[in-house]
Formats: structure tokens, C-alpha cells, sequence
């Protein structure tokens, strides 16, 4: 049997390099890398890459960072097993395998001129926060922006300072939830689908973005749809097992969906009829 | 020439010769009644009219195991993408089976191109051949109009009693017969011998299941929540058998595997099955086809629902391997008669209806 190097290759990594780690919780791990030569990574708020160690494997994970940031890109990582846990060993300086960005983000430019809501439950703030920023960062394009945030716990709360900024800025409103508080907590307690009922919005120019943990989604667009937010204004982003990106090696399919090219953003009307969506 | 014949006397000469300067793969008995494609030499071994191999074709075309890359890991990441690949010519492959090939060709030239499987395809010469009776109660090729050929080879051969009525279909086949040199043209006597041969294969060859073809779709979309899957959910043992047998399922996993140095390696893929729980479990634990009967009808759909949205065909070639291996007696006719009663969508004509 020959083998032939390929030029050409799916497959083929780019070399990433580790500019900067950050400890975010126990859990989960912040890195900024840069491209060789600078290389933008060309990524739209949504979309994913896959993160490569050789000896270990590959795992998709969002860019947290927002295309506006130049230069170098960002990733947060919740370490549950093989390769996010040799992630979690990396430091400043090591290299890491990317392939991508791959799927479907968010429709930022249908977004433009309409409100947004964005609701994100747990690790969904990852992919989230490139959309939000993304949005700040072009801030005069959109029109009213709402943020709720929702975890287990205050200690489980990621990206702090960023929030705490955004919180800060007048033209950005923020809630956060924790389904247990501790004695420093001052913000709301309770489920993050809580929030919701109490929020004034115009349905017809409002776009909602949900990003959680797979149990949170019904729940939050029964809420959504309460508000008359048409289904079409309602997007998600699902997660699934993937081991390829390139809609090919199956796993990540959802009923006649690939996830990892027809996805991972999906607006609700075009899912809700898919009885393995959600 | 487009049309000539093979004696059959001179089947063993021709795979000779055949095999000087190339591989060639051809179904070969492996006792038991079950047979493989395998490298033979001469045509001795050959086994023609017999049930499909155990494994398709498609283990030439995206292989169990396949290297894509080779890596070295120490201070940097740098690796050295692959394509394993030889040139092989195929013989005595099934109509059901160059339909399934015509499937995975589909699947991987779609974009994003795979190209590891395109290289390997482009150096694979096909030499098709016609059933002229059933292999046996487990096809249902008729039912997917896969028994007879539909393109898809270099070379066609028809069993016409003492000799093979051959369709030259390429250059590349035309140049097989060149270089064999024991290739004579058909005669007007042997195209009539055709359409007898033809004639009496419609004959035998009936719709399977009493449903016209067209109409599975829209069978299987009615179908989503029928108790049918519940049933081969309790009796499925997970075990992926008929995934691997099958000539349309491509589904895989990508692995490294580091040599003792720990520095480098290789990252592969080889064939994983929908079958499996983990298939699609993702890292908070939620799987999204927990149950064997959701995974069953995934098989089932991913065969007559979805392919036909995505590339207007189905993806069920009709050759039986997944009922004739699996353990449970999960058979794919009973299933599908099964949908159609409970359906109501008998259609005692339909293999008729559809010529
Ligand atoms: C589009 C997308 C975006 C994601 N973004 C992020 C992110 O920004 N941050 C983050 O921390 N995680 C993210 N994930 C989840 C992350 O991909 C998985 O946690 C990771 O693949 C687990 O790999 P592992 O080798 O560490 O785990 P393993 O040791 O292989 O297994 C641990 C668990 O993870 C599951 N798993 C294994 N491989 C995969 C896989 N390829 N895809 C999904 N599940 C898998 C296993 O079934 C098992 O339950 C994302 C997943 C997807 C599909
Ligand atoms: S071969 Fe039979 S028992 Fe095994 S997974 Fe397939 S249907 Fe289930
Ligand atoms: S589903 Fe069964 S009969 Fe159909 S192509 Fe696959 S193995 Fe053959």
C-alpha cells in the first residue's frame, strides 16, 4: 500500500500558539492563540474550531473570543476528559493543533437594527460572549441589547471582570441568576427562565440567542414564545458529539441535520419539527 | 467495441492475466457459505453467483482503518497528512453493491471534499456483474431497483451460460479488454441471448416488499413514532454488525495512536456504528439516542428518509447483509412489511407499477 502525502488535507492542522492561560474555575481554563504569521482565524460569533493534541485527539470548542478582536483568538475549556484535560496542561508557549472555524454562527447581519436578547445557561456564556462582544464592539449597528446570565453556583460564574464591564455600560442591560447563592451574592436566585417573564421587549425586532446545557432550551423557549418572539427570531446553539466538523463522520447528526455544518446555530423554526433537536 | 464476450473457458486467463501487473480483488468462498473480496491471481477461486461478501466493496473505498495523518508531537505539533491508496481493480462486483459505491461516492465528494477517499476511488477499476437469479431470500433489490446496474463500472459482465456478455462502458475497460486480448465482439446471436437473459429476469425478480418505491419517504415519515422501533429496540443486542456490513454506512471515529516513543504516531480513522450508545453522548453526559429502538430507526431512516432529502436516492442497496448477520434476526424485508401494514401503504402491484 502507498502513501501519499496529501497537500490538501481536511485533516491538516494550523499550528496555534499559546499567548496567554488564564485559571478561570476548577474547571474550566481560558487561552488566547495566535496563528503563525498573524493569520486571522476568519471566524463569525458561533462558530467553532477543533482543537487538536497530538497522542490525544481532537475536541470541538467554541471561539469565546468576537471577531473584532485581532490578532490572536480565544478559547474557554471545561476539562471532562481526554484532550480538554491535556488542554488543561498546556502552558504559555506550547502550540495546539486548530482546524477550522467550522459551522454555521450566529446571523449577525440579520441581526443588525433589531434588539437582542441573549440568554445563556452555564458554559453557553462561551460561545455567547463572541457574539456579545461582537456586538458591543459594533455597538451602533444593533439596537437594544439584554443579557441574562444563569449558573449553578457565584463560584461557577465565568468571565467576571467582563461582565462586571458590560453591566457597567449604559447601553448594555445584564441580569445574572445562580440556582444557589452564597453570603456574597447579590444578585437574583433561582432558575434563569425566572428572568424572563419580566422583561419588556418589542417581539417583532427582537432576536433571542440561547446557549446552554441541553435540559435548559425547552424550557427557556417556552418562555421566549410567551413573549410572541417568532420562532424565527429564536436561535440555538446545540452541542453535539463531533468527530470530523466536515458533516461526514456522523455523530453530531440530528435527525437529517449534520450539526457540525448545518448547525451548531439553528433558529427554532427550523428545528422544532426535528424530534431529536431538542 | 461496446459490447463483446468472454468464453467462459477463458475466465481463469483473463484474471491471470489481469493480476500480472495489478492487484485484482474478487469474491472467494470462504466456507460456510459466506464469502469475501479478496486478492486472487487467477479466476479458480472466483466466486460469482453466490450471496453478497461478507464485508462490501467499501473496504476499498474507505477502509476499516485508515491512516490520515502521521504526527510528530515533541515541542511543536507538526504533522504529515496522508492518503493510503493502490491502484486495485475490482471484479465480480454485485449491481447491489455498485449501487452502494455510487452512494459513498455521493457522500464524500459532497463539500467539503474528502479527499482521501476520491484519491483512493480514482485508482479502483470496477468490473460489475449481473445477478441473473436471486442470491437469496434476504435481497430486496428489486424493491430498490439495485438488481440491475445502473452505471457505476468499467466493465459489466452478464452470465449468458458458456460465456459473460461484457459492457465496455469506459476506456479504462475498453483498455482491459485490449490488454487481455481474449475478448471477442458480440454477435447479434448473443445480444438475443441478452434479452432472453433479461426477459426472465423480470420474471423472477419481484418487488420484495408491497410497496412502490417512490413512497418509502413518505412511508418512513408517517412512521417516526411507530411501535415497530420499539420492537427491534427490545431485541437489538448493539452489538454494530449491520452498520459494518453495510455498503452505505460511513459513519467513523478519529483516533491517535502514539508509537512507544510517545512522540509520534498516527491519527486514524476507522468505522464506528450509530448502533453504539456512546456514538452520540456528549461531555455533560446527555446522549441523544439513548435508546436502542431511536438508534434502530435511525439506521432505518438514515437509509429511506434522509438520504433522499440530501441526495435524492436511498441508501439501502437491497443486499440483505444486515439481515442475514444480525444475531437478533432484526430482517430488514420483515421491518419494512411491518411499516407497510401498519401504514396501510400495500400496493400488491407496485413491482410493476415502477418499469
Ligand atoms: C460545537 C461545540 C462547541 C463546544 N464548545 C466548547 C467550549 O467552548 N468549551 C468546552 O469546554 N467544551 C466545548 N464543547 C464540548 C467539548 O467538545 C467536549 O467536552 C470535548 O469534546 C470532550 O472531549 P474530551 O476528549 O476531553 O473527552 P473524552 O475523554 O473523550 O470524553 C468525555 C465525554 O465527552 C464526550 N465527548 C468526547 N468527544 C466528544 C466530542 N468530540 N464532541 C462532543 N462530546 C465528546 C464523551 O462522550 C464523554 O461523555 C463543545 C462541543 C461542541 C460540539
Ligand atoms: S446486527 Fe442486529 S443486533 Fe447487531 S446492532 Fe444491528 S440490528 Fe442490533
Ligand atoms: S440496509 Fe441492509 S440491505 Fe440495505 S444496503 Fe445496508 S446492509 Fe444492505
Amino acid at each position: 500500500m502507498k502513501k501519499l502525502t496529501l497537500k490538501d488535507s481536511e485533516y491538516e492542522i494550523k499550528k496555534g500558539k499559546i499567548l496567554r492561560v488564564r485559571k478561570m474555575t476548577a474547571i474550566e481554563t481560558f487561552f488566547e492563540i495566535a496563528l503563525p504569521g498573524g493569520e486571522s482565524l476568519d471566524h463569525e460569533p458561533g462558530q467553532f474550531v477543533e482543537v487538536s493534541l497530538f497522542g490525544v485527539g481532537e475536541a470541538p470548542i467554541s471561539v469565546t473570543s468576537s471577531p473584532t478582536k485581532r490578532g490572536s483568538f480565544e478559547l474557554a475549556v471545561r476539562n471532562v476528559g481526554k484532550v480538554t484535560g491535556a488542554l488543561h496542561k498546556l502552558k504559555e508557549g506550547d502550540e495546539v493543533g486548530i482546524r477550522g472555524p467550522f459551522g454555521k454562527g450566529f446571523p449577525v447581519r440579520i441581526f443588525e437594527g433589531n434588539d437582542l436578547l441573549c440568554v445563556a445557561g452555564g458554559l453557553g456564556i462561551v460561545p455567547l460572549r463572541s457574539l456579545i462582544n461582537y456586538v458591543i464592539d459594533n455597538r451602533r449597528d444593533f439596537g437594544k441589547v439584554e443579557i441574562l446570565l444563569g449558573c449553578k453556583t457565584p463560584k461557577d460564574m465565568l468571565f467576571n471582570e467582563e461582565v462586571d464591564e458590560w453591566n457597567k455600560r449604559l447601553d448594555v442591560k445584564l441580569n445574572c441568576t445562580v440556582d444557589k447563592a452564597d453570603p456574597d451574592w447579590k444578585g437574583n436566585v433561582g432558575l434563569i427562565t425566572s428572568l424572563i417573564p419580566g422583561i419588556n421587549l418589542k417581539p417583532e425586532r427582537t432576536f433571542a440567542v440561547v446557549v446552554g446545557p441541553p435540559i435548559m432550551y425547552k424550557f427557556v423557549i417556552k418562555e421566549l414564545l410567551k413573549k410572541e418572539i417568532p420562532e424565527r427570531h429564536i436561535l440555538v446553539s446545540l452541542e453535539r458529539h463531533m468527530k470530523c466538523g466536515l458533516g461526514k463522520c456522523g455523530h453530531c447528526q440530528i435527525n437529517n441535520f449534520y450539526c457540525c455544518q448545518d448547525g451548531p446555530v439553528f433558529s427554532y423554526d427550523k428545528i422544532k419539527n426535528i424530534p431529536e433537536a431538542l | 467495441m461496446q459490447y463483446a464476450v468472454l468464453k467462459k473457458e477463458y475466465l481463469n486467463e483473463f484474471i491471470t492475466r489481469l493480476a500480472q501487473d495489478q492487484k485484482v480483488i474478487a469474491p472467494v468462498a470462504k466456507g460456510y457459505n459466506q464469502f469475501a473480496f479478496e486478492e486472487v491471481k487467477s479466476g479458480e477461486k472466483v466466486a460469482l453467483d453466490h450471496i453478497p461478501t461478507i464485508l462490501p466493496p467499501k473496504k476499498y473505498f474507505m477502509p476499516q482503518y485508515e491512516t490520515l495523518a502521521t504526527y510528530h508531537a515533541n515541542s511543536s505539533q507538526k504533522m504529515n497528512p496522508v492518503v493510503e491508496c493502490e491502484d486495485l481493480i475490482l471484479f465480480g462486483v454485485h449491481t447491489c453493491d455498485l449501487a452502494g459505491i455510487q452512494c459513498l461516492n455521493m457522500v464524500f465528494s459532497e463539500r467539503p471534499k474528502d479527499i482521501n477517499y476520491l484519491i483512493r476511488k480514482s485508482k479502483i477499476t470496477i468490473i460489475g456483474y449481473g445477478c441473473n437469479d436471486y442470491c437469496d431470500e434476504y435481497a430486496s433489490c428489486r424493491l430498490v431497483h439495485s438488481h440491475t446496474p445502473n452505471g457505476g463500472y468499467d466493465l459489466f459482465f452478464i452470465n449468458l451460460g458458456d460465456k459473460f456478455f461484457v459492457h465496455i462502458n469506459t476506456l479504462a475497460g475498453d483498455e482491459i479488454t485490449e490488454k487481455t486480448n481474449l475478448f471477442e465482439p458480440a454477435t447479434p446471436a448473443d445480444l438475443n441471448a441478452l434479452a432472453k437473459i433479461r426477459e426472465k429476469k423480470r420474471e423472477i425478480f419481484a418487488n420484495e416488499v408491497p410497496v412502490v418505491h417512490e413512497r418509502m419517504p413518505e412511508m418512513f415519515s408517517k412512521s417516526y413514532d411507530s411501535n415497530v422501533w420499539e420492537d427491534l429496540g427490545k431485541r437489538c443486542l448493539a452489538c454494530g454488525n449491520c452498520t459494518n456490513v453495510c455498503p452505505t454506512c460511513y459513519c467513523f471515529d478519529v483516533t491517535d495512536e502514539p508509537n512507544l516513543d510517545l512522540q509520534t504516531g498516527k491519527r486514524f480513522r476507522r468505522w464506528d456504528s450509530c448502533q453504539n450508545e456512546a456514538f452520540a453522548k456528549v461531555a455533560g453526559g446527555e446522549s441523544f439516542r439513548k435508546e436502542r429502538s431511536a438508534r434502530q430507526r435511525h439506521r432505518y431512516f438514515r437509509k429511506f428518509k434522509y438520504p433522499m432529502e440530501k441526495f435524492s436516492r436511498l441508501f439501502c442497496t437491497g443486499c440483505g447483509r444486515c439481515s442475514r448477520t444480525c444475531m437478533a434476526k432484526i430482517n430488514l424485508k420483515e421491518t419494512l412489511n411491518q411499516l407497510v401494514e401498519e401504514q396501510g401503504m400495500k400496493n400488491l402491484k407496485a413491482g410493476r407499477e415502477t418499469e
